[in-house]
Order: C-alpha cells, then sequence, then structure tokens
C-alpha cells in the first residue's frame, strides 16, 4: 500500500464477476441470508486472483437491491485490500446505480445505461454519472431492443457514442460498449452468428468511435453447455483470444477459471473455433459430441536414481548443493533433521558447510554464476522444510551477516540482474528482502525501517530509471537515512552514480557492477569492526569524488551549436534514390509466432552475458575457464526451450507497420496516405551535437528519410507471455535458477523474433531486398540493409516516444504489450523499433546534446523544457 | 464578470506568474483572544459560542476583515471566505445550525468588499474571491464506529445538501469561486461536487471549482485510503480550475506528494502547506523564511500555479512566499493521453 501512479495493466482488463447475484449463485445465498461478512471475502478472493474491477450486481426480485447495493459497498470501503481497485456497480435499475454511485469515493464504471426507453432518460443518466464523476457501459439497446446483428450493434452504439461525445459532453475515453454476447451453439440456427456479429461489431466500433473501449458478460456465450466447465472455460477463451484481437478491451469474466488458448486440446479448440466463427454448419453438432469427453484430467510423475544416494545424508546434502540437485532435498534434509538435535542446526550444520564449499568455489572462479543459482535453490528449498520447525521451536535463528532490501525502482519491471544479485547474498549469508519490480520509494524506505535493513540495492535496467533513483537518494536525504545505497543493473555505471547519485545522499552510494562483486562490497559494508566499512566508504567516496573532479574538469568532447551540427548532418543524395514502397500497407499482425522458427535465431553470446559468463557464442562453450559451466547452462537452456515449444509456455506475438512519410527537419512526418496529405503522426528525433571533424556527419536518424516521398516503418515484438504462470509456478517451488532461466530465454526468443521479423521486412513485407542470403553470424553482425532502432536506445534516446510507436501500431491490442509510467514494456521478454529502409541507414549514438537542442526538442514536441530534460537527462550535455 | 471569465482571468494571469493564495484564519483570529463575549459581539445566544470562528463574519466582520486585508497586502491574489464550517454539520455544534445561510452571505459579502477595495487601489493586480467549504467533522466513506464498518453517521444526500446551503449563500454574496479544501474524505466532496453542479444548474451558469486534498498519513493518503493520483481521478471529471494539496504537514513533508501531483493534474496545480509540524505544545513553529524558501523549491522544480499557507502561517508567511516565488516562472502542464482513469484507493489507468 503507497503512493503509486497507475501500474500498467494486461491489455484485457479483468472484472471480477463473482460479486453478482445474478452471475453467482454462492453470492446470492450469502446476501440473501444478510451473510455480508462471507460475502464481503468473495469480493476479496477476487481481487486477490488478480480482478482489476470488480462488478458488484444486486439485482435481484427478492432483494431490497438499493439497501443491498448501499450496504455492501459501504463495507468493501473499509477493506483496502478490496477497496484499492475501481468498483463497477452493476444494475439494470437506476435507482440501485444512483445509490451505489453515493457509496464510493474512488472513480468507478457504472454497468449499464442504454436507449432501451428512449433518448430522454438516456441523456439525464448520462449527465447524472458524469456528475457523480464516473465512467460508464453503454448496452447496445434501443427501443427497438437489444442489438443481436453487427449492423444493429454498430448503428446504436455510433448512436450513442454521438450523443454523449456531443451533446453531453462526455469524455470518450470514459465510454465502454456493451455490444452484447448471446449465446451460442443452442441449436437454434439463428444464433450461430452471434460470436461472428460481437467480434465484428468490436472491431467497427473501435474504428467508428475512438476512444471508447468495449466490455462484454462472456459467460453468455456458453449458456448451451452449462454443467461442463472444461467446454465453457474453452469457448471462453477460443472467444477472448479472438475478440480481444478485434479490440475487446474487458469482460466480465472469472479470471481464475480460463484456459490459456495454447493449451486447449487442439481437438477440442477448433470445435469451439468452428462455432464461435460459425465457420461450419456442423459445428454446434460436433461440439456437442467432443463435449463429454473433456471432463477430467490426469498426470504421471516419475522419478530416477544414482550411485551418491547411498553416501552418508551430510554428504548427500553437500553433493546436492554443489551440483544444484534439487530433486530428493526435501527427503535429505528431513532425514538429517531427524539425526540432529535442533532443526537449526541442519542448517548451521550440513547446509551452511555445503553453500560454504560452494561460496569457496564461487570466490575462487571455479563456479560460475548459473551453479550457484541452482544451488541456492536446493538451498532455499532445505530451508523451506525446516522453516516450520524452526518456528515451532522458537529459537532464535542463526543471525545472517547483514539485511539488504533491494527493488527494482518505480516504472521499471526488470529484475533478471536484481534476482541473481539476490540469489548470491543470500548464498552468503545475508538476508535479502526482495520488494520486487516497479517499487515506489515510499515503500523501500518503509521496509528499510521496518526490517531495520544494514543497506539498500536499487536496481533498474531502462534509463528513465536513473532517475528514480536520484529521487529516491534525495528522499533517503530528506528522512536522515544513512544506511549504505547500492545501485545496479544494465544502464547504471559508476560514473552516472558518481555524478548523479551520490551527491544526493549524504550515506554511502556505492555502484556494483555485477552480483560477484555484490558479495564483497555487501560484506565490507556490514563488517563488525566498523573501522573496515568506514574504510570501504572512505575509499568509494573518495573514487567518485575524482570521477566528478575530472568530469568537471572539461574532458569533455566540445558540442556544436544545433544549427551548426544541422549543416554538417548526414548528406544522402536523393536525386539518385528511389524509396522503396512497402509490399504491404498499414500493419501486419503476428498473433502466434512459431516459437520453434524463432529459436534458430537467437544470439546466444548476451545470454551468457547475462549470467556473467564471459566470451562468445559458440567459443565459450570450449573456453578453458568457463567453458564447463557454459556448456551446462546451455544444456539447460536447450531442455527449457524444448519445454517452451512443446508446452507452450510462452506466446510471441509481434506487429509491423509500414507508413508513408516525409522528413521535415529532424521530424519525421507520418501520412495515412501516399498523397501525403492526412499527417497521422510525427516522430522527433534527436541530432549528434559532439563536434565532428570532416568527413564525419553531426547524423540524426530522419537524415535517412527524404524530404519529399519516403517510408518508415515500426514493430513491436513480445515473447513473453504466459510467461508469469511459470514464473509463479518457479517462485512456489523456490526455484530462483529456472525463473531466471526462463526470463533470460525469453529475453532471447523476443531479441530473436526481432531479427526475425526484421528479415522477413527486408525480403518481403517492405521487400527492399528479396534475394537478401545470409549466414546466421552474418545477420547476428548486422550485415543487412537497414536498421531497426529502438526508442530509448542511443539513436532515439528518448523512452517517451515509445507510447506513439505503440499508438500507431496498435500495440497494446495487436500485441498485449504495455508500458509502465516509465515507458518500460510489459511483459518484459520485448522489443520495439522504427526501420529505416536507406542502404547507408546505420546505427549511432546521439551522445550528449546541448541547451538549444533540447529547448528546440521541448518546442517541437510541444512539452516544457523540465520534462524534455527529466526524458532526456543522460543526455544532457550542459 | 461571469464566473467563467473570472475564471479565464485566473487562469490567464496563472500562465504568466505563480499566484499566491491567502493563509488561514483560525491561527490569527486566536492572536485576538476573544471570549465568550467577544465572539457573541453583543447578540443573544443559547450555546457557547466562543471558538465559534465562523460566527464573527457575523459578529465581529472587523476582525475578520482585518486578517483578509493583512493577506492582501501581504501580496495574496486569492483570499477566501472565512467559512470553513460554515455548514449546517459543523455549525450545529454551537447549536447554530440554522445561521449557516446567514453567515456564508455575510461573509462572502465582507471578503468581497476587501478584494474589491485592494483590486481598486492596484488594478492591475486584480483580486479573487473564493468561498471556502470545510470537509466538515463527518465522514461518508468511514465509519466512525469501530465494530460496525458499514455505519455512517451521515448520508450522501445530507452532506449534499449542507454543502448547497453554504455554495448558495456563498454565490449570493459574490464569490468569484467555490474551493473545496482540506478533503480528508473524498466522498464528502464528491457531494460538495455533486451540489456545486446543481446550483451551477439551477443558476444556468458556469461554476468554477476549486479542490485540494489534504493527507492524513505520511504514506501519502487521505482518511479514505486514496493516493494523490486516485483522489484526482475521482474527482477530475468536475474538470477543477485549480487542484491540489493543503494542511496535512509542512513543506518537507508535502515534498514528495507534490511531485507526485505535478504530472497528473492537466489544471493549475496549487498547493498551501503548514508552518510545518506542530511542536510539543500544538503550536507551529517554522519561521516565514523557512517556508518561503521550502516553496520556492517546489517553484523552482516547476510543480506550482498557486501557492499560499495553511495552518500556522501568517500574513508574514504569505509575503515570503509571494516574495519567493515572485521571479520564478508557473508550473507548466500537459494534456494527458486519452486513457480511462479510474480509482478505488489506487488509481488505475488503462490505455
Amino acid at each position: 500500500m503507497s503512493e503509486q501512479p497507475s501500474e500498467p495493466r494486461a491489455t484485457f482488463i479483468n472484472i471480477g464477476e463473482r460479486t453478482n447475484v445474478t452471475g453467482s449463485a454462492r453470492f446470492k445465498k450469502l446476501i440473501l441470508e444478510g451473510d455480508y461478512t462471507a460475502a464481503v471475502e468473495v469480493a476479496r478472493q477476487q481481487v486477490e486472483s488478480g480482478a482489476q474491477i470488480i462488478d458488484v450486481n444486486m439485482d435481484e426480485g427478492l432483494l431490497d437491491s438499493e439497501l443491498a447495493m448501499d450496504t455492501f459497498l459501504k463495507l468493501i470501503a473499509a477493506e483496502p485490500d478490496i477497496a484499492r481497485v475501481p468498483i463497477m456497480i452493476d444494475s439494470s435499475k437506476w435507482s440501485v446505480i444512483e445509490a451505489g454511485l453515493k457509496c464510493v469515493a474512488g472513480k468507478p464504471i457504472v454497468n449499464s445505461i442504454s436507449m432501451k426507453e428512449g433518448i430522454e432518460p438516456f441523456i439525464a443518466h448520462a449527465r447524472k454519472v458524469r456528475r457523480y464523476g464516473a465512467a460508464v457501459v453503454v448496452m447496445a439497446f434501443d427501443e427497438k431492443g437489444q442489438a443481436d446483428t453487427k449492423q444493429r450493434k454498430v448503428e446504436i452504439c455510433a448512436h450513442a457514442y454521438d450523443i454523449l461525445v456531443n451533446k453531453v459532453g462526455f469524455p470518450a475515453e470514459d465510454i465502454i460498449f456493451d455490444p452484447n454476447i448471446f449465446a451460442v451453439a443452442t441449436g437454434i440456427e439463428e444464433h450461430n452468428n452471434y460470436g461472428v456479429d460481437f467480434i465484428e461489431a468490436t472491431r467497427e466500433i473501435k474504428q467508428r468511435c475512438p476512444g471508447v473501449k468495449i466490455s462484454g458478460g462472456v459467460s453468455n456465450l456458453s449458456f448451451a453447455f452449462r454443467g461442463n466447465e472444461p467446454v465453457r472455460k474453452a469457448m471462453h477463451s477460443v472467444f477472448l483470444y479472438h475478440a480481444i484481437q478485434a479490440g475487446m478491451d474487458m469482460g466480465i469474466v472469472n479470471a481464475g477459471q480460463l484456459e490459456v488458448y495454447d493449451q486447449i486440446p487442439q481437438e477440442l479448440r477448433d470445435a469451439c473455433e468452428d462455432v464461435i466463427l460459425n465457420r461450419n454448419p456442423e459445428a454446434t453438432e460436433r461440439l456437442l459430441e467432443l463435449a463429454p469427453k473433456y471432463k477430467g484430467t490426469g498426470e504421471v510423475a516419475e522419478s530416477q536414481d544414482a550411485e551418491w544416494r547411498s553416501w552418508p545424508v551430510e554428504k548427500r546434502l553437500e553433493h546436492a548443493l554443489v551440483k544444484g540437485m534439487d530433486q530428493f532435498v526435501v527427503a535429505d534434509t528431513e532425514e538429517a533433521r531427524q539425526q540432529i538435535a535442533r532443526p537449526i542446526e541442519v542448517i548451521e550444520g550440513p547446509l551452511m558447510a555445503g553453500m560454504n564449499v560452494v561460496g569457496d568455489l564461487f570466490g575462487s572462479g571455479k563456479m560460475f554464476l548459473p551453479q550457484v543459482v541452482k544451488s541456492a535453490r536446493v538451498m532455499k528449498k532445505a530451508v523451506a522444510h525446516l522453516l516450520p520447525y524452526i518456528e515451532a521451536e522458537k529459537t532464535e535463528t542463526s543471525r545472517p551477516k547483514g539485511k539488504i532490501v533491494m527493488a527494482t525502482v518505480k516504472g521499471d519491471v526488470h529484475d533478471i540482474g536484481k534476482n541473481i544479485v539476490g540469489v548470491v547474498l543470500q548464498c552468503n549469508n545475508f538476508e535479502v528482502i526482495d520488494l520486487g519490480v516497479m517499487v515506489p520509494f515510499q515503500d523501500i524506505l518503509k521496509s528499510a525501517n521496518d526490517n531495520k535493513a544494514d543497506m539498500i540495492g536499487l536496481s533498474g535496467l531502462i534509463t528513465p530509471s536513473l532517475d528514480e533513483m536520484v529521487t529516491v537518494a534525495e528522499e533517503m536525504t530528506r528522512q536522515g537515512f544513512q544506511l549504505p545505497l547500492l545501485i545496479g543493473g544494465a544502464t547504471t555505471s559508476k560514473v552516472h552514480t558518481a555524478l548523479r547519485i551520490a551527491p544526493r545522499y549524504k550515506g554511502t552510494t556505492v555502484h556494483v557492477l555485477d552480483a560477484s562483486r555484490a558479495v564483497g562490497v555487501c560484506t565490507a559494508l556490514v563488517s563488525e569492526s566498523g573501522a573496515q566499512a568506514a574504510d570501504f566508504a572512505a575509499k568509494v567516496a573518495t573514487e567518485y569524488e575524482a570521477i566528478r573532479v575530472e568530469r568537471a574538469g572539461g574532458t569533455k568532447e566540445k558540442l556544436v551549436p544545433l544549427d551548426a551540427a544541422r549543416a554538417n548532418a548526414f548528406k544522402i543524395d536523393w536525386s539518385s534514390y528511389a524509396p522503396p514502397k512497402p509490399a504491404v500497407s498499414g500493419t501486419r499482425i503476428f498473433a502466434e509466432y512459431p516459437l520453434h522458427e524463432l529459436i534458430e535465431r537467437i544470439d546466444w553470446t548476451p545470454f551468457f552475458r547475462a549470467w556473467e559468463l564471459a566470451g562468445n557464442y559458440p567459443a565459450i562453450l570450449e573456453d578453458k575457464v568457463v567453458g564447463e559451466s557454459a556448456k551446462k547452462l546451455y544444456a539447460d537452456a536447450r531442455k527449457m526451450l524444448e519445454h517452451i515449444v512443446r508446452e507452450k509456455w510462452l506466446t510471441a506475438k509481434g506487429v509491423a507497420g509500414f507508413w508513408p512519410c516525409r522528413r521535415d527537419g529532424d521530424d519525421v512526418v507520418l501520412f495515412a496516405d501516399e498523397g501525403r496529405s492526412k499527417e497521422v503522426s510525427r516522430l522527433y528525433f534527436l541530432r549528434q551535437q559532439i563536434e565532428k571533424r570532416a568527413p564525419r556527419a553531426n547524423m540524426c536518424l530522419a537524415d535517412f528519410i527524404s524530404p519529399e516521398a519516403d517510408w518508415i516503418g515500426g514493430f513491436a515484438v513480445t515473447a513473453g507471455h504466459g510467461i508469469e504462470e511459470h514464473l509463479a509456478r518457479f517462485k512456489a517451488d523456490h526455484d530462483d535458477y529456472s525463473d531466471i532461466l526462463l526470463k533470460a530465454l525469453a529475453d532471447r526468443l523476443a531479441e530473436a523474433f526481432a531479427e526475425r521479423l526484421h528479415e522477413r521486412v527486408r525480403k518481403t513485407l517492405w521487400g527492399y531486398a528479396p534475394d537478401e542470403a545470409l549466414t546466421n553470424e552474418e545477420l547476428t553482425r548486422e550485415k543487412y540493409r537497414g536498421i531497426r532502432p529502438a526508442p530509448g536506445y542511443p539513436a532515439c534516446p528518448d523512452h517517451s516516444q515509445k507510447p506513439e510507436l505503440f499508438r500507431l501500431l496498435n500495440a497494446g491490442q495487436n500485441t498485449g504489450l504495455t508500458l509502465t509510467e516509465s515507458f518500460a514494456m510489459l511483459p518484459t521478454a520485448a522489443v520495439s523499433g522504427y526501420y529505416f529502409a536507406h542502404p547507408e541507414a546505420q546505427y549511432f549514438g546521439v551522445a550528449r546534446i546541448g541547451r538549444d537542442q533540447l529547448a528546440d526538442y521541448a518546442k517541437r514536441r510541444g512539452c516544457s523544457l523540465e520534462q524534455a530534460e527529466k526524458w532526456l537527462r543522460q543526455n544532457i550535455g550542459y | 464578470m461571469t464566473r467563467a471569465e473570472k475564471a479565464r482571468q485566473l487562469r490567464d494571469i496563472g500562465a504568466e506568474r505563480i499566484l499566491v493564495k491567502d493563509g488561514p484564519y483560525g491561527s490569527m483570529i486566536q492572536s485576538y483572544r476573544l471570549d465568550e463575549e467577544g465572539f457573541r459581539g453583543g447578540r443573544t445566544f443559547d450555546h457557547d459560542q466562543k471558538g465559534n470562528n465562523d460566527l464573527l463574519n457575523l459578529t465581529r466582520p472587523d476582525v475578520v476583515g482585518e486578517i483578509c486585508n493583512a493577506y492582501l497586502d501581504a501580496g495574496a491574489d486569492i483570499v477566501a471566505t472565512n467559512t470553513f464550517n460554515s455548514n449546517a454539520i459543523s455549525l450545529s455544534d454551537y447549536g447554530i445550525a440554522g445561521m449557516a445561510r446567514e453567515i456564508n452571505i455575510a461573509a462572502a459579502k465582507l471578503t468581497r468588499a476587501c478584494a474589491d477595495a485592494a483590486t481598486a487601489r492596484d488594478p492591475a493586480k486584480p483580486r479573487f474571491v473564493v468561498g471556502a467549504l470545510g470537509p466538515t467533522n463527518k465522514t461518508l466513506s468511514v465509519s466512525p464506529v469501530v465494530n460496525d464498518p458499514g455505519f455512517r453517521a451521515v448520508s450522501f444526500d445530507e452532506m449534499k445538501g449542507i454543502y448547497r446551503e453554504q455554495i448558495d449563500g456563498l454565490l449570493d454574496g459574490g464569490v468569484d469561486f467555490i474551493l473545496i479544501e482540506t478533503v480528508f474524505d473524498t466522498l464528502n466532496a464528491k457531494a460538495a461536487l455533486v451540489a456545486a453542479d446543481e446550483a451551477a444548474e439551477a443558476r444556468d451558469e458556469e461554476l468554477p471549482v476549486m479542490v485540494s486534498m489534504t493527507l492524513t498519513d505520511l504514506a501519502g493518503r487521505n482518511l479514505s485510503g486514496q493516493t494523490v493520483e486516485a483522489f484526482w481521478h475521482s474527482v477530475r471529471h468536475a474538470r477543477p480550475l485549480t487542484m491540489g494539496l493543503n494542511c496535512s504537514f509542512g513543506a518537507t513533508e508535502l515534498h514528495p506528494y507534490v511531485n507526485a501531483l505535478n504530472p497528473q493534474v492537466d489544471g493549475l496545480v496549487c498547493v498551501y502547506p503548514n508552518a510545518g509540524l506542530p511542536n510539543e505544545l500544538g503550536a507551529y513553529d517554522e519561521p516565514p523564511e523557512m517556508t518561503a524558501k521550502l516553496v520556492r523549491g517546489w517553484a523552482e522544480n516547476g510543480w506550482l500555479n498557486v501557492v499560499g499557507g495553511c495552518c500556522g502561517t501568517t500574513p508574514a508567511h504569505i509575503k515570503a512566499i509571494a516574495e519567493a516565488v515572485k521571479d520564478v516562472k508557473p508550473r507548466q502542464w500537459h494534456v494527458l493521453p486519452p486513457a480511462l482513469r479510474l480509482s478505488g484507493m489506487e488509481a488505475a489507468s488503462f490505455f
């Protein structure tokens, strides 16, 4: 619970449906019996299981619905775990809705109003909804009845939109249309097209009514299969799969009960698809035939044995720890517990002994991170087994060396590096309190206080996180903290820490390059003799001061004024170049890209780097020092990839788009039409300002676009959908190794997807290099024509351009990607960027820019200088 | 000038410089050390009136006017009426619930006269009068009875009713805008916003409102449990002329929340902090220069459009604040990207 700007959301918004007397027999019974305590628990479960909004409905003939709505909403207002999410006040009676509106402090959604009783009451209700400050669901319903065909749905919604936006002044973004989901496969022929009608209507309403959202009650759809939950779930998943692609934003669904589309058995999925998409006159018949078959499933487990199993238990534990094998660890730990007087001694004895071996091997460079993480997994499982016994004994646990609170800062979602550091520290007997990702400073500082931490570790990957770290440092100063502050993560650096973070904080601030350094730094900082810690702190402070002095000493390369830089732009002779027109116009969506096609494209070198194994693939596998370790890791990775593909752990989604454009100064203007008259967007690029010696140019991405008529592309891909479920499984299993492995692989798959998609763009989608034939290695070395720079990275360093790129690509809808407030992408395994096709287009770094360019940029983007400074802090050269 | 035109004028000036709001009446009134008779001002009442600051609008207009003039002299562009408790619920503590309308009209006229006189003295610096609505001492979103969380001591419609009465009085007395301040219960504020909207409809005019939240804990939440952003989502539909924070704590503690507010508000931001945290005796002793320095820091960060003082600040504080922000550019705000912005206790935005 903390001050926290909007969290990013999965594209599809889950609305909890269990607190609805019309949908849940149990909830209805509780309310009718007046058991509001149990009813409140139903709401709590909804939020806990992931509902982002909870729907409350009390429409029941036997109830005083107004009173029930009032009572229930007032009760849940007192429950912070529930009331943190918005409420959907659901009733077909206006008086019940109004009773609800009078109870809710937050901004709710009213569900619903319609033109059922004519236009006048509709306007009156809409005005009141606006007065109470709520968003609204509008049902596709008019005096003629509920809309069933696509045409009726679209007509009614477009009419309602016009009235709301133009007459009532209702903001379009507060309007949600419900174009009615009706039951299919009922045996009545007229019902067969209801699924298609909804999906198609959704697509068109989204186009005709800009800004609105689309919702629907999904469970109606499968009404014909009451009693057969597996089939209903499959139908819902298949329906949502298609409806979401068409633009459906939210739905009243039981979030915990959705089947993963890809995990539905093929024949059932096909049958559902035929029914929902009305592809086949026998569809209903076929699904009815199949239905009885899907009422239960079962699985079998297996185990294995080996020679070391005959050793004494201490040896077995040590062996398991060093080898990172968790198969027997719980049984062995239990055996040790029964032999040893006190459970704590199992930890202090054989387990710590084993971990010491691991620590020594790691410290002397004989063991590498992947194994250490595996060892930690074994340790965690053993400790988890012992914990209840230790607590039952109520003795003191062994004192850790020190306590560290770690977090990925607000706005950032990347945590592989942080998790690795956490594991390594735990292996070295530090207590790690990991607050997870997107943690606001209040929570970090509160946790540090509450837990009496010895230090705080901050992590982040994207550049805006650097700013957030400065904020945390400032807050620590303001609140009088003295604890050491550790800074880590891919974009952080010793220089940044010395220049921007350390001066804002009174306590010791240390940049930690990687996990292997973390132990040394933390150990020095908490050393028993305060002198050693003070020594270390003084050394760091001196070193950072030296960096600051050096930086202040004007060793920087000179910046030239913006007009001079522009005069020295990269020159392309446009008269001798005909920009190729993309073969595809608009966007091309890849709803589920085959993963096996991506595996071949994985660039493995960065994968090993993530695990702190230095060397290039494939040579690294034969490396004298890390070769063995790399081989094992590689084998594990390959094995996991097999699972990922076979069991469809991950879904890769992507979108690419192309637009006619032309250059305008350092901007590129995008158009809807080839006549280039209807402007749809403008991309703002930055130019290098560091003084260049001829013939080197001061580059800007806009230089690669013709000022007359050209094309530009954009893309967003992710390979991270579905990952959460497996990460949760690993977490529950205390399996950091698999957790980190899966995240690292998903990252690689996303990169591979970007690379593969770029190839297809060059060869077919844009098609300017149809005959390209490069080896994998040449591909990795980017020997092809054209570039795909990503917003937030050196050539276009402003992350805040991502929302516009996402808008152009409709990336939210098309790929399920969302952005955090700092413009990090979720799922994290994702890549987005622009496509430039000119043969001379090349990567470069904008590096430092002057105040003149920043002011110019702010003016072009129509934002304040402060805002632009915040976005481009890392590039500010003055 | 209509109220809508006044709002436009305020926005225009606000684009040029940081506007200054006044400080509190309460602590200034204390310095007059009025006794029971002092409060009654010769009138008869059935109930003790000592401490009923809002009654002074009727019984001691000289005192109220003097304080208002001191703030105007200190450089305040915006002065509020002395009506923080002038609603039937709060006044019933003094047994004079029935006098709400009378007090509000008197307060509005009095403040209007002071402000108009100041404008006449220096027409280049037009002064604005805002009618202040306090939170009352009842809560719509929280039960006062610990073991009965569903209980409420007052209903939404009652709350809306007492606010409507107050708003009508203030408008009849001539205020430019309505200020819903020190909001610790969001639902109370929503009742006030509904009342204001209904009053505007009845008068067939636009009624600009200013909204100011107060935080009740250092984690940055109000009594309804809302974060700053969640609260903003709850009131944004009213398109407030200013949105901001007041009271809560001193500027030091308020700092992160002003920072949090800045990027979210597509309107003017108005903040008026206390003079630090109260000392052991409950008094505020942060000197004017200190408050001014802290507030200047916000201004330099580009966070402020309107700034003033709350508990413990005096005309000397307001003068120091006005001086401190005089040359600092006002905050610029951005148009927020379209999104379905909802909230519970936390904000939820769906793009």
